[in-house]
């Protein structure tokens, strides 16, 4: 087992024929992912070929839903399209939607973020900003690469796509249930708890790593949440200790406004909750070792 | 992107709301023209920081001389590291009663949030702490926004008097279209005022940009104070780089946010060893790393005149390694065809993708200033050592 994104999962691209969305469905494909069609309303009907598997191209996410069972979808669409995107998505009602889109307009995040709640969240959203899930060995919906670490028995949530391959390359021997890039943006779709309470619930995943950033008090929340839910071992890693206040590091979100979403005070408060930080991705790794022994 | 206050009462103006007759200037000569044509004016420094009233940065000018002697006496000033080098004319008004009003982004609830309170013309994060019933913070939702109906509401939660609440009710929805209208992330009214006459003005104009939504404004990137940016993040940003500049002397290059966040920590921590060397700057040149962007990176880190050494951590994800690595030679090439000299030591770390490969390029070039060194920690304390002339 592993957390959203399983061997059965069938998976839509919604911008599939642009040129990243064409490149990582090829990347998805051969990582063993069951890519069932894309959508794009002005190819539907026509087939796009990767590698020797002929992908169909559907009109509309309900019409591939229809037509596939397809019940994840990958959004690859520019950001300014891609709150149209998701709303299709959400109005579609498919399972999950991984955005991958870097640079939307935090109003637009906002709007389809209040449609899903409004609309009672049947559709898990991941992202936007984000890299991806990936189950090692069964499916990889987005663009983490599949050949850094396989299947293990560590579940991993993080605000970064390069520290989340980072860290997976540190514990590439152990391996991962499922690995999950939530994204940098101050509004994303699923947070660090609902990881870590799907982390708790899945029987594969034995310990968990969480990865956070400066900004936001996302991570605080979660040390929250831990304290209250999560039995499982929980490792930590915070970047930006010696990021300055009032700069953007990079994400949108990873910013310090004033004294709030430094981070010291992610550490003390995970510390609090009895999450091992470590002060760097090696040593966070090291962290973890101990306790898979 | 924050603005001024006199871009922010441009903006406000725009979209209807009620503002004071106003204009900004750069020189005495200028404030003096606005004030002939004003009259009595408050006269007030443009800085991106709270506090300008107490720093003596808010002058009252009855006519146009003394509003030259006042923008002469603000202009220049520096107010908290922040040098006075506009100010803003405007109308004045006999205030009776301040209020405060503002939406934002609320991160923690996935929504926007309103904030509003009787008790206005302060910080109002300490009335906040001190009088917690005076300010009403009201959730709103992204889809449904701000109408006369939700208005009301807010005017009642915060206890707006009976006689202002119609006017409020006005600005809180015309306030609410320029806050999605705009692509803000804040617009923050601070304070909304009554005055004797019983009119409710806007009196300041905070006002935060996302610059994600740039594409939809054109009119957002001229109103960017380039002038105010460092040189080196100018050039960086001409050349589409995520740069900032920070104060230490080993420069960083790597790919994602989040890795090169870590590696300003790395190499912060190595850098405790060695008489406190720090990074110099965060640069992420994201996905691609090929060798013009390489190139560009390395030209604008290297033109730091304070960094002494250069860090290059890359985690290949997507991009190969291999790549990376030929990226970095034929930077030095590209470099070097464009006249300029690199003398600084870099450290390379390659690791993920083809990294194996990418290596072997790099020692294959043979070039005396590039070290390899296989790990993040061993690379960073690496070029902390080469920084601090070890």
């Amino acid at each position: 087992m592993a957390i959203w994104l399983t061997k059965d999962s069938k998976v839509i691209v919604q911008g599939m024929t642009g040129s990243e969305g064409s490149k990582h469905t090829r990347r998805m494909l051969a990582a063993g992912t069951h890519i069932v069609g894309g959508v794009n309303p002005r190819k539907a009907g026509t087939e796009v070929e990767f590698d020797g598997t002929s992908v169909p191209v559907f009109g509309s996410v309900a019409d591939a839903m229809a037509k596939t069972g397809a019940d994840v979808t990958v959004i690859f669409v520019p950001p300014a399209f891609t709150k149209d995107a998701v709303l299709e998505a959400i109005d579609a009602g498919i399972g999950l939607a991984v955005v991958i889109t870097e640079g939307v307009p935090v109003h637009d995040t906002a709007v389809f973020w209040a449609h899903a709640v409004a609309t009672g969240n049947k559709t898990r959203i991941v992202g936007p900003n984000c890299p991806g899930i990936a189950s090692p060995g069964a499916s990889n919906a987005g663009i983490i690469p599949a050949d850094i670490a396989g299947s293990g028995r560590i579940g991993l949530v993080s605000k970064s796509g390069t520290l989340t391959y980072q860290m997976m390359y540190e514990l590439r021997d152990i391996g991962f249930s499922t690995a999950v890039g939530i994204g940098g943006d101050p509004i994303i779709g699923t947070t660090h708890i609902d990881a870590l309470a799907a982390f708790q619930e899945d029987p594969e995943t034995e310990a968990i790593v969480m990865i956070g950033e400066i900004g936001g008090d996302a991570e605080e929340r979660a040390a929250e949440y831990i304290k209250a839910h999560v039995t499982k071992p929980v490792v930590g890693y915070i970047a930006g200790f010696t990021a300055p206040p009032g700069k953007t590091m990079g994400h949108a979100g990873a910013i310090i406004s004033g004294s709030s979403g430094t981070a010291e005070a992610k550490k003390v408060a995970l510390e609090a909750a009895g999450v091992k930080v470590g002060k760097t991705p090696s040593e966070t790794a090291r962290l973890m070792r101990e306790i898979m022994g | 992107m924050d603005l001024y206050e006199y871009q922010g009462r441009d903006v406000f103006e725009k979209h209807g709301l009620p503002v004071l007759a106003g204009g900004v200037a750069q020189t005495p000569q200028e404030a003096r023209a606005i004030a002939e044509r004003l009259g009595r004016v408050v006269v007030k420094a443009q800085v991106k920081v709270g506090g300008r009233g107490k720093a003596g940065g808010v002058k009252l000018a009855d006519n146009s001389d003394e509003a030259f002697e006042r923008a002469n006496d603000i202009l220049g000033m520096d107010i908290k590291g922040h040098t006075v080098h506009r100010v803003m004319l405007a109308e004045t008004a006999s205030i009776a009663e301040e209020y405060y009003f503002s939406y934002l982004l609320d991160r923690a609830n996935r929504t926007f949030l309103c904030i509003a309170s009787v008790a206005g013309g302060m910080d109002i994060e300490q009335v906040a702490v001190e009088s917690p019933d005076k300010v009403a913070k009201i959730a709103i939702d992204a889809v449904q926004g701000v109408d006369e109906a939700k208005a009301r509401e807010i005017v009642t939660a915060a206890q707006f008097p009976a006689e202002v609440a119609d006017q409020v009710v006005d600005i809180a929805v015309k306030l609410w279209q320029t806050f999605v209208a705009e692509d803000a992330t804040l617009v923050e009214v601070n304070p909304l005022a009554k005055t004797d006459a019983g009119r409710v003005l806007c009196l300041d104009a905070k006002v935060t940009l996302d610059e994600n939504a740039g594409f939809r404004h054109a009119d957002h990137e001229a109103m960017e104070d380039k002038s105010a940016v460092d040189p080196l993040e100018q050039a960086a940003k001409a050349k589409d780089l995520n740069y900032v500049k920070l104060d230490g002397e080993v420069g960083i290059i790597g790919n994602g946010a989040g890795l090169v966040m870590s590696t300003l920590d790395v190499v912060a921590y190595a850098g405790e060893a060695f008489g406190g060397v720090k990074p110099a700057n965060f640069l992420d040149i994201g996905g691609g790393a090929s060798a013009e962007v390489m190139a560009n990176g390395l030209e604008i880190v290297l033109s730091d005149p304070a960094v002494k050494s250069v860090f290059v951590n890359v985690f290949g994800g997507i991009t190969a390694c291999d790549a990376v690595a030929n990226g970095i030679i034929n930077a030095f090439a590209l470099l070097e065809s464009k006249g300029e000299t690199v003398n600084k030591p870099l450290v390379v770390r390659l690791d993920g993708n083809n990294a194996e490969a990418g290596r072997a390029i790099l020692d294959g070039a043979n070039n005396p200033l590039v070290e390899r060194v296989d790990t993040m920690d061993g690379a960073a304390k690496r070029a902390a050592e080469l920084a601090a002339g070890k």
